[in-house]
């Protein structure tokens, strides 16, 4: 079903298809809200792939992407939905170690806000920080990653990709691997997918699982052979640099070797199973590049192409009050 | 060519048959083609299980009934690494089996995690702390999860750094007259506390390689019953000799932990006798003359033991406790603990065996030690019970 028919669905009984002012994560959207945002996210694909990429919907609007938190490809992937759709596109980067307690970041919300932006798009190291932002600003805020908490945006690509992919999100089984415990995908994943229909493992070393994993609705495996055993899906999740070496597993050749991603080891899934990693990803680390490179199975390049067809969508969604788009 | 060999008159069990290298018969009689060897009485045990020697000193191992021993990963190179742990499980060969225990942090200094995964796969049992202690909760709560994804028991050697220091001695008026540095008894009860509660927070198997006092003791006991994963071991020092050992400054009685109060010593015997400690382990660590010829708080701690395991396990026997139980912490337990093939004397099992006679009285003489060194703390005492056959899977390979 696409967008409008849901949408004149909903209309009719009464429910709006995206109540929210923000976009802050998953956990807040009820299951046929996250639905209605992939459908909308359909119609940029198209536009995406054509000659002419440009909607110019938002013209006039002003989009700051605050990333308090290194990013390349999701502060790219917001600006690229941001200029397609028309808006001014401003990035502000500020490093790691400047802006830190939570005085300094209200402070840093005040001076946006009285900028005048039509959406900020905020990325933060600690988990709360973008709610935090959200309560004193004038204008949608959309999460991009906030500490280990949520990376709302993700989790809606993934289903985007996966849904096209496999036509349907209910019913599959998706092992999502690796480093759980640090992972902000991991959870937002786990809460979308599973309310979804899609039944998520969580399959990880002991030392990376985090505590009552299961509690979010997930089954939790700490051998990969038992977890990607009938997976439709299987989605990597990268193991950062400084927890390879004796933190949290002994080595990278040891956590390759037990929890990498190879050919002989995906066999154990489905023979149609999907392959996903958010990126970038740790050739050798946590997926071997035979299988990070089959094109017949990896959907890895096809979920950074559904991230800027989903971030238009939200982008679009969330600035239709202040456009004075009818009904919203 | 098949061999067979029946091992007949042992008090204990009549005949026992071993066939191609495994046990095939308990209590009936010799088929026509064995080799008969006559144990003239005396009894028959599974060959002993020493978890947790520093050396794989065959020698000393065969004469005393050893016929595998779990090897502590205090190597030079630490075993950290598969490839060590590989080259460790051929050192005892062809005389003995030796299992080798990984390192469990990187260099054993207690900050990173080694590949224990990969280190299992190579051969190793388990994984140890070695001699010392992990200081830091976050790493040693990251090693128990980590081992328990792989099924891998954690051995740990129970003493707060922090407060033993650079003791040699436990805290009380011996060690005050004695003028040697000295800790707690507690740094023990408060490193196995600590211990206790990230296995039971982890699901990890944990085996405390010695427990020595009263009070850490009581912990484990109360953790067992509580459910926890928990084993441990002693080595005979610990039931046999007290904190006046050292007088005189002797260097043999130098161990880590230090020996303990007498009641310490009691409850070493009560846990025995109560199931409370699983093993009894030599803790064979020889020491050359120039680690031990020093003033006491310079020497290092260690003494030998494989020799002389099963005698003074066997004085346990004067305190009430079976012979059935001291064996079995030196057979069973040990083998169910790491996994290991042998301990027990069934059909199908290796013929891993010992002949010895539980009633034969001799006095240890460390100059006559076949051991690579003689620092034994029980040098010159009585004792009953020796070995007087070793059969490591189906071959003898040491006769008195």
């Amino acid at each position: 079903m696409n967008a409008t028919a849901r949408h004149a669905d909903l209309a009719a009984a009464g429910v709006h298809p995206f109540p929210h002012r923000h976009l802050l994560g998953v956990a807040e959207l009820k299951p046929w809200e996250a639905l209605y945002l992939l459908d909308e996210a359909e119609s940029w694909i198209e536009i995406g792939r054509g000659r002419e990429k440009h909607d110019d919907r938002l013209r006039g609007l002003t989009v700051i992407n605050a990333f308090f938190e290194n990013s390349t490809r999701t502060l790219l992937s917001f600006e690229i939905a941001g200029k397609r759709l028309g808006a001014d596109v401003v990035n502000m980067t500020v490093g790691q170690s400047s802006v830190k307690k939570g005085e300094t970041l209200l402070d840093t919300a005040l001076t946006l806000n009285a900028m005048h932006p039509d959406a900020i798009v905020i990325r933060h190291q600690a988990a709360g920080a973008v709610q935090l932002i959200a309560e004193k600003v004038d204008c949608p805020v959309l999460n991009a990653g906030d500490g280990r908490h949520e990376h709302p945006t993700q989790a809606l690509l993934d289903a985007l990709t996966i849904r096209r992919r496999k036509g349907r999100i209910e019913g599959l089984t998706v092992a999502i691997c690796g480093d759980i415990l640090h992972s902000r995908v991991a959870r937002s994943n786990f809460q979308l997918l599973g309310s979804l229909g899609a039944h998520v493992r969580a399959v990880a070393p002991p030392t990376l699982i985090g505590t009552d994993v299961d509690r979010m609705g997930v089954e939790v495996f700490t051998s990969m052979d038992e977890g990607l055993d009938g997976a439709d899906v299987v989605m990597m999740l990268r193991l950062q640099r400084e927890r390879m070496t004796g933190g949290y597993v002994p080595s990278p050749r040891e956590y390759f070797h037990f929890y990498g991603l190879t050919a002989a080891r995906l066999a154990k899934a489905k023979p149609d199973v999907l392959v996903m990693h958010p990126g970038p990803m740790n050739r050798g680390v946590e997926i071997d590049t035979a299988v990070a490179d089959d094109i017949a199975r990896s959907a890895i390049t096809e979920q950074v192409e559904m991230g800027v067809a989903v971030r238009m969508a939200c982008l679009d969604v969330l600035t239709r009050s202040r456009r004075g788009v009818a009904g919203w | 060519m098949v061999s067979v060999l029946a091992f007949t008159n042992a008090a204990n069990l009549g005949t026992l048959v071993v066939r191609d290298r495994l046990i095939e018969s308990i209590g009936g009689t010799a088929p026509a083609d064995a080799k008969v060897i006559d144990c003239g009485g005396k009894h028959l045990a599974p060959g002993l299980i020493d978890a947790g020697v520093f050396a794989a000193d065959a020698a000393a191992c065969l004469a005393g009934g050893i016929t595998r021993v779990v090897l502590m990963p205090d190597r030079s190179p630490p075993l950290d690494d598969p490839a060590l742990i590989e080259f460790a499980q051929r050192i005892g060969k062809p005389d003995v089996w030796v299992h080798p225990l990984a390192a469990a942090t990187r260099g054993l200094l207690g900050v990173e995690l080694a590949e224990i995964g990969l280190c299992a796969e190579a051969g190793a049992v388990g994984c140890a702390t070695g001699r010392a202690g992990i200081n830091d909760s976050g790493v040693m709560h990251r090693l128990l999860q980590y081992a328990r994804g792989f099924d891998l028991v954690v051995v740990v050697h129970a003493e707060d750094d922090g407060l033993t220091g650079d003791a040699v001695a436990t805290e009380g008026e011996f060690a005050t007259r004695m003028g040697l540095p000295a800790a707690p008894a507690f740094a023990e009860a408060l490193r196995v506390a600590r211990d206790l509660r990230l296995a039971e927070a982890t699901g990890c198997k944990l085996h405390i390689r010695q427990v020595t006092t009263a009070e850490s003791i009581g912990l484990v006991r109360d953790a067992k019953a509580r459910g926890v994963a928990v084993t441990c071991g002693v080595t005979p020092a610990y039931f046999l000799l007290g904190e006046q050992s050292v007088t005189g400054y002797r260097t043999f009685a130098r161990l880590s932990p230090p020996l303990r109060h007498d009641d310490d010593r009691r409850a070493v015997i009560e846990g025995l006798a109560d199931g409370t400690i699983d093993v009894i382990a030599s803790g064979h660590d020889p020491r050359t003359q120039e680690d031990k010829r020093l003033p006491f708080a310079d020497a290092a701690p260690g003494a030998t033991g494989a020799e002389t395991l099963l005698a003074l396990a066997l004085t346990l026997t004067n305190e009430g406790i079976g012979r059935e139980i001291v064996l079995a912490a030196m057979t069973s337990a040990p083998a169910r603990i790491f996994g290991l093939p042998g301990g027990h004397l069934t059909a199908g099992a290796p013929a891993d065996l010992i002949v010895y006679d539980p009633g034969a009285p001799w006095r240890i003489d460390a100059d006559a030690s076949v051991a690579s060194a003689g620092n034994t703390p029980f040098d010159g005492m009585a004792v009953q019970g020796r070995v007087a056959m070793t059969v490591k899977g189906g071959d003898i390979v040491w006769s008195s």
